[in-house]
This record gives structure tokens, C-alpha cells and sequence, in this order.
């Protein structure tokens, strides 16, 4: 009889590191048919054509450059791909998409070592090199619905009205209705915050989040943003203004909880998601660039290393910060 | 009574369900019994027999040479037949075996006893613990008699006795606890008389209402209280069971002691009444033969029977269906390169696991989903620690805890990304251990 001599433990969960990925992407498909029905198809073609060129770039890269000939795709980096174009302006091109996916994949993920091993969420990289490298199309926001009334295709996001005319200019273009169902312009995968929260509650009924994050980031944003309300409201906007209009929901639900760079203790992912809050508000009142989700997040990336180790899990046996010698 | 636990773990499935409500069987005497002389944790004993000796069952055949050690006594009636070597799953070496041949049914040698144990001193009680040859049964097989021996400035608060019984398969201590209740009690007073606890715990899993039931009732006029724990992997480690229980920590690198604790098996606890009560040493004990087997149950067998004597009693499910056959459970198991090799003091189970059970997984990158440090019931970082394994950061990996992994397993059975963690823990803390004891 021939045995096998593997190591302890013989029982593993069924969970893999694959099904985390596509349950990722399925809590994402509310969103994929709420920004088609916003924005229509060219919405779904960027995302789509995004998700497709990364997934193709990362297996080719792993499978030809890293020489891996068992790899099996892991759909992480759908998932990159398909963040990334909701993360776009309706009025990217194609090779602008391809660019940015480049930089998400190669420049952000694969150059550190591939999956896991990357400090800065790659989609987010992506971005913010789009940004820079294309301010105009990256900022060029499509009306809702704009394929049913060609007449105005393009108008400022609530973030810019806000910043350059206030908040009675907002309240007057649109409801706090039109920001939760998404009928706001703004990127592609933003806008409907109803969607978004959708495809987290699947992801939180699964138990593939690190709640924590969503909670003190939302959290943050909504406590600092009510001080500079009560200062002045029609310049700062109103609390439920600032969870609705822009990246928030999106940002806290779905990009800062990328697990590969995030903490990995609650206390961890509790100062995470106050700074991301903190930094978010600073670059909205105080920048000159209105949305400040995505900096922010990358901005507390770099911290990850530092907060995992300053925020470790008690040892049992020990005393809290009781340091351990040889 | 609220229900009991600790920070951290995991769920596996429990699988007890084929053995739970299967009665003690005796198995029928083996026809030959491979005693290892590392048959407990400590320093081998010495064989006191040579080839052609003639020995009854309970004859002493090799003493304790050292603080830590243990006796060990024949299983059988029989014949010396000599020393060979063996794989020792326990050790992982070579390790010497006496090997007996049975000639008759048994004839007992019994070591000095009496039902009134009070008769006996704490000390006369404590050696008789240890001509008797017990070791802690749940698998750890430190010398009981080392254990009972309180140091003179400590004192025992607690008295815990551990029918937490967490490993999937694994029904033994819940049987006993059902089976032999009053014994159990009668074992417990004994250590009870030895130690003078201040408070005596019996911790059993949630998932045991049968035998919950029947401690309680059993013990409504005694000073024992019965803790029901949650069902949880690693319920019946140690230092979890204490926390759950008294709410204290064991100190890094100290004792139960040191916590005021002290814990007992079940199993244990039975052949502590079996020593004191019927002058038997330990040559026999219950075990769950499980998994891929026909005749799934628990039994009573004579320790040194081979593991495939054992199975042959209850026979295998066909050969190309099994993937490893394991000493233990699924979360800590070791697994037996052959079925050829005796079985030790340790065996609480056998569980044969078939390929259905075990499906081939692939290993992913980790990506820091944070399962490992939410499941570690020591409130290390496994993944951290992995990293600085394979980096042979080992110094780093000290500071960071790698020397108090109790090696559950429990990272390793949630890792989504399926990464062998406390397999690299075992190994750097070999290395470790290795380092240390060049540089004194």
C-alpha cells in the first residue's frame, strides 16, 4: 500500500484563494449593469476590455517571463482590470485604457513579485498614472443617460460644482436620490452607490471583507466631514454629500479592502481606514484636485508595512508590548 | 453556565459521527507487542529484559532513567523475543523496541494498589503514578508522575480535567466519560488528594451533550464543575483550555503551573484510577479506529500492537481509495509511512483518510487575506512568520514568536491559498532549538 507521508493538517478548507477572487468579481456585477444603464455600453466596453487585457497581460507575464508552467489564473488580476475601468472617465480611448493597465500590472504588481507581494493596489496605480498622464480625458465627466439625450454629454461631477460653486449649486442639479441610485456624472463604476452596496453585502455574507476598513473610513469621512459642516455648509457640503458624490463608496468598499494591501489586524485596518478618512477630506476641502479617494488610499498603502508592525496581535502569554528576545 | 472558549481557531468538520455511539470493544490480545523505550517525552527507558525472558502482563521490562522518563511495562504473556528498530512517529527517528511474543492469555502482574487510596501517602500515591508507567494520554505522553510532583513554592488553583476532545474522528475520552463515569470521579479525587486544588474543572466540548450530561449528574454532590466549551479547534490544547477556563494566560515559555493550572487528559485520569484503584500499569488503553475503515468504532487495545493488527481488526476500505493513514486526528495527525509500525503510548486514533477526503489542492502566492492571524489561537502572525522563515530570518521569527506556535495547524487548515505554515514552524523551530543548544 503506498501512503502518503504529507504533513499536518490533512484537513483543509475548501476555500482558495481563486474563489475569493471571483466572488470579488461577482459582488461586482450589480455594478457592471448599473453603469451599462447609466452610461451605456462604451461604460461596458471599458470595463470589460480593461478586465480582459489585464488578466491576459498577468497570465502572460507569469506564464512566459516567470516561466510558471503550472500556473493557474488566480483572477486577481480581472480584478485589477475590472476596478481599473471603474475606476476611468467615460472619455478614455482604448490605448489610454491599455497604458493604464500596463502600469497596474506590470509597473505596480508584478515587478514586486507578482500577486501578494505588491505595497500599492495596483487598479489604483493605474489610475492615478491615468490621471496624470491624461487630466483631460481622466476629467472629462458624461451626463447619465447622455446616449438618450446627445444635446449636453458632458458636465462637472458633483465634487467639482461643489468645489467651485457649493453646495446649493449641487442641490439644485441633483438629489441626494440621484447620488444613491447613481444618475450623477462622475467615473464609470462610481456613481450608483446602491449597486456598490449590493455586491458588498455579498461580499460581507460570504465573509470575504475586512469590514473594519469600510466601517472607520466611511466612518471618518462622515464625523469630519459634519464639523466642517456645522463651520459652513454651502462651502463643505453636507455629510450624506460627501458619502454619495465621488469615489467613497467605491474607494472604502472595494479598493481599500484589497486584501494584499491592507492590514491585517483589526487595530490595523481600524487606523487604516481613519487615515484613508482623514487624508480623503483634507485632498476634497483643502486640494485643488476634487476627489480625493484614490490618493488617499494609495497614501495609506505605504503605511501598511508600518501599522502591521506597530499594531500586532498580542502573543498569548505575554504582555502587551512586552518585547520577545532568543 | 456560559459556554466557554478561547481567542482564535477554526471548525473543521467533526466526523465523530462514526464512532460517537459505537461502545467500548476489547480487541482480542495482539501475538506480538513492539514496546518502544520512547514510549513518553523525556529520556529513553532501560530495557530490564534480554531474548528468551519469560513476562506476565504488567511485568515491569524497561525503567525510567531520568527525571523525565517513564517505565514500561509488557502488554502481553509472553516471550522476549529482542530489541529491533523501529520508526517511532513520535520521535520520527529509529527508535529501540523490546518485541514480545504472546504465549498464553494473561497472566497480571499488578503493581501495589488499594480501592481506598487514602490509605496511601501523596508521595506513595504519586510513585505508584510512576512504577505504573503513565504518561498524559491526549497525545503529549509527559511523565503524569512529573506533572503531580508540585514544585514546593507553587500551588494548583485549578484542577482541570480535558474531555475537550477537538480533533475531528477522534470519540475515546467522550466514550470513557460516558462508559466509565464513576471511574472517571474516582480519578479526579485521587488527583485531587494529591494536588489540593482550590477549584476542579471538567471541560468538555459543546458537541458531547451525552457525556456532559453524564458527568453532571454524576458529579452534583461533589466540589467538580462541568466547563462546556465551545466546539472549537483547538479546544483541548492545553493553554487554550486554561484560558477558556480560568480566563489566565500560561507565561511564554512556562507551565501550566505557572498559571496556577493543572490539567489532566481523560484518558489519563482513567488510567490513573486503573493504576491506583486495580494496580494495572498502563499497557492498554481506548482508541478510535476511524475513516476509511469498515468497522469504525472505539476500542480498548494493548499498547505496542501493531497499527496493522490493529486495522486488520476492522478492516480496511479498499486499497486504491486511501490516501494516509495517520496516528491522531486530521489536524495534528502523524502520518504512518507504513502500517508495519507499532503503535505508543500516545495513540488516541487511527483514522485512515481516503482521497475523497484529502482533494489535491493547489498553492497560491499569499495575499494577505489575514485567515492565519484571525484563526492562530496563540495570536501569532503566521503569515509573517512563514515569511521570515523561508528568509531564515530565525532571530526575527524568535521575537515575533515563532517558539510559542503550539503547532495546531489551525493557519494551515484556513489558508485559502493552501500554504504548508505550521509545516515550515515545525521545521524552523527544529532549527532553532538545533542553534540553541550548540551555543550553550
Amino acid at each position: 500500500m503506498k501512503l502518503s507521508t504529507e504533513a499536518a493538517p490533512h484537513f483543509r478548507t475548501n476555500n482558495t484563494t481563486r474563489k475569493i477572487m471571483i466572488d470579488v468579481l461577482i459582488s461586482l456585477i450589480p455594478v457592471v449593469i448599473a453603469s451599462t444603464w447609466i452610461f451605456g455600453f462604451r461604460a461596458l466596453f471599458i470595463m470589460l476590455f480593461s478586465m480582459v487585457f489585464a488578466e491576459t497581460l498577468d497570465f502572460s507575464i507569469v506564464r512566459f517571463v516567470r516561466k510558471q508552467k503550472d500556473h493557474i489564473p488566480d483572477f486577481s488580476a480581472s480584478v485589477t482590470g475590472l476596478l481599473l475601468g471603474m475606476n476611468l472617465s467615460l472619455a478614455v480611448n482604448w490605448w489610454q485604457i491599455m497604458l493604464g493597465v500596463v502600469v497596474a500590472i506590470i509597473l505596480a504588481k508584478q515587478v514586486f513579485g507578482g500577486l501578494g507581494q505588491n505595497f500599492f493596489n495596483p487598479a489604483l496605480v493605474g489610475r492615478a498614472f491615468m490621471v496624470i498622464s491624461f487630466p483631460t480625458a481622466m476629467t472629462t465627466w458624461y451626463v447619465p443617460f447622455y446616449y438618450q439625450n446627445p444635446d449636453i454629454v458632458t458636465s462637472a461631477s458633483p465634487l467639482g460644482i461643489i468645489s467651485e460653486e457649493g453646495m446649493n449649486t449641487v442641490l439644485q442639479n441633483y438629489t441626494y436620490w440621484d447620488m444613491f441610485i447613481g444618475r450623477i456624472p462622475g467615473s464609470i463604476g462610481e456613481v450608483s452607490a446602491l449597486a456598490l452596496i449590493i455586491g458588498f453585502i455579498y461580499l460581507v455574507i460570504k465573509g470575504r471583507i475586512k469590514l473594519m476598513i469600510p466601517v472607520s473610513y466611511i466612518g471618518t469621512v462622515l464625523i469630519f466631514s459634519s464639523v466642517f459642516y456645522m463651520v459652513d455648509p454651502t462651502k463643505f457640503g453636507t455629510p450624506l454629500f460627501h458619502l454619495l458624490a465621488g469615489g467613497l463608496i467605491l474607494g472604502a468598499l472595494f479598493m481599500a479592502t484589497d486584501m494584499v494591501t491592507s492590514p491585517m489586524t483589526k487595530i490595523g485596518q481600524l487606523v487604516f481606514g481613519m487615515g484613508a478618512g482623514i487624508l480623503t477630506m483634507i485632498i476634497r476641502f483643502f486640494g485643488s484636485y476634487p476627489e480625493g479617494v484614490s490618493f488617499s488610499i494609495l497614501i495609506m498603502n505605504a503605511f501598511v508595512p508600518l501599522i502591521d508592525d506597530w499594531l500586532k496581535p498580542k502573543i498569548y502569554g505575554t504582555t502587551k508590548g512586552e518585547i520577545k528576545h532568543a | 453556565m456560559p459556554i466557554l472558549t478561547f481567542k482564535g481557531g477554526v471548525h473543521p468538520p467533526q466526523k465523530k459521527h462514526f464512532t460517537k455511539d459505537k461502545p467500548f470493544e476489547k480487541l482480542p490480545l495482539p501475538d506480538f507487542v513492539y514496546l518502544f523505550t520512547t514510549n513518553h517525552l523525556g529520556a529513553p527507558a532501560k530495557p530490564l529484559v534480554k531474548e528468551g525472558d519469560q513476562v506476565k502482563t504488567g511485568q515491569l521490562v524497561a525503567e525510567a532513567t531520568s527525571t523525565i522518563s517513564a517505565n514500561i511495562h509488557s502488554s502481553v504473556t509472553g516471550e522476549v523475543i529482542g530489541i529491533e528498530s523501529f520508526i517511532n512517529a513520535s520521535t520520527g527517528r529509529k527508535d529501540n523496541a523490546i518485541v514480545i511474543k504472546r504465549t498464553s492469555e494473561d497472566i497480571w502482574e499488578y503493581i501495589e494498589h488499594d480501592e481506598n487510596f487514602k490509605k496511601f501517602s501523596k508521595e506513595e500515591l504519586i510513585n505508584i503514578v510512576k512504577k505504573a508507567g503513565i504518561v498524559g494520554l491526549g497525545g503529549a505522553m509527559f511523565p503524569s508522575h512529573v506533572k503531580l510532583n508540585i514544585p514546593a513554592n507553587k500551588k494548583v488553583e485549578y484542577l482541570i480535567i480535558n474531555g475537550a476532545e477537538c480533533e475531528p474522528y477522534i470519540t475515546v475520552d467522550d466514550m470513557i466519560m460516558k462508559t466509565y463515569t464513576e471511574e472517571i470521579i474516582k480519578g479526579i479525587k485521587i488527583i485531587e488528594y494529591i494536588v489540593n486544588p482550590e477549584k476542579i474543572y471538567v471541560g468538555i466540548e459543546e458537541n458531547k451533550p451525552e457525556a456532559i450530561k453524564a458527568m453532571k449528574n454524576s458529579l452534583k454532590n461533589e466540589n467538580i464543575e462541568v466547563a462546556i466549551l465551545k466546539t472549537k479547534y483547538p479546544q483541548g490544547a492545553e493553554k487554550q483550555l486554561i484560558k477558556a477556563i480560568t480566563k489566565r494566560e500560561v507565561p511564554s515559555g512556562g507551565l501550566p503551573i505557572d498559571a496556577g493550572a493543572l490539567v489532566f487528559n481523560i484518558s489519563t485520569t482513567y488510567a490513573i484510577y486503573d493504576a491506583v484503584i486495580n494496580g494495572k500499569p498502563l499497557v492498554e488503553r481506548g482508541i478510535t479506529l476511524s475513516g476509511g475503515v469498515k468497522k469504525p468504532g472505539n476500542y480498548w487495545f494493548r499498547i505496542g500492537t501493531k497499527v496493522s493488527d490493529l486495522l486488520n481488526q476492522v478492516g480496511l476500505v479498499e486499497e486504491e481509495k486511501i490516501d494516509r493513514i495517520i496516528y491522531g486526528g486530521p489536524m495534528m495527525g502523524l502520518p504512518l509511512p507504513s502500517i508495519d509500525l507499532p503503535t505508543f503510548k500516545g495513540n488516541n486514533a487511527i483514522t485512515v483518510l481516503t482521497k475523497e477526503e484529502i482533494p489535491q489542492k493547489h498553492e497560491y502566492p499569499c495575499i494577505r487575506c489575514a485567515s492565519c492571524v484571525k484563526a492562530c489561537p496563540m495570536g501569532l502572525q503566521p503569515y509573517y512568520l512563514k515569511k521570515l522563515a523561508d528568509a531564515r530570518k530565525n532571530d526575527i521569527a524568535q521575537e515575533n514568536g515563532i517558539m510559542d506556535c503550539i503547532e495546531c495547524g489551525a493557519c494551515s487548515y484556513i489558508c485559502p491559498s493552501n500554504i504548508e505554515l505550521v509545516k515550515t514552524f515545525k521545521t524552523t523551530k527544529k532549527v532553532i532549538k538545533a542553534i540553541q543548544k550548540r551555543r550553550v
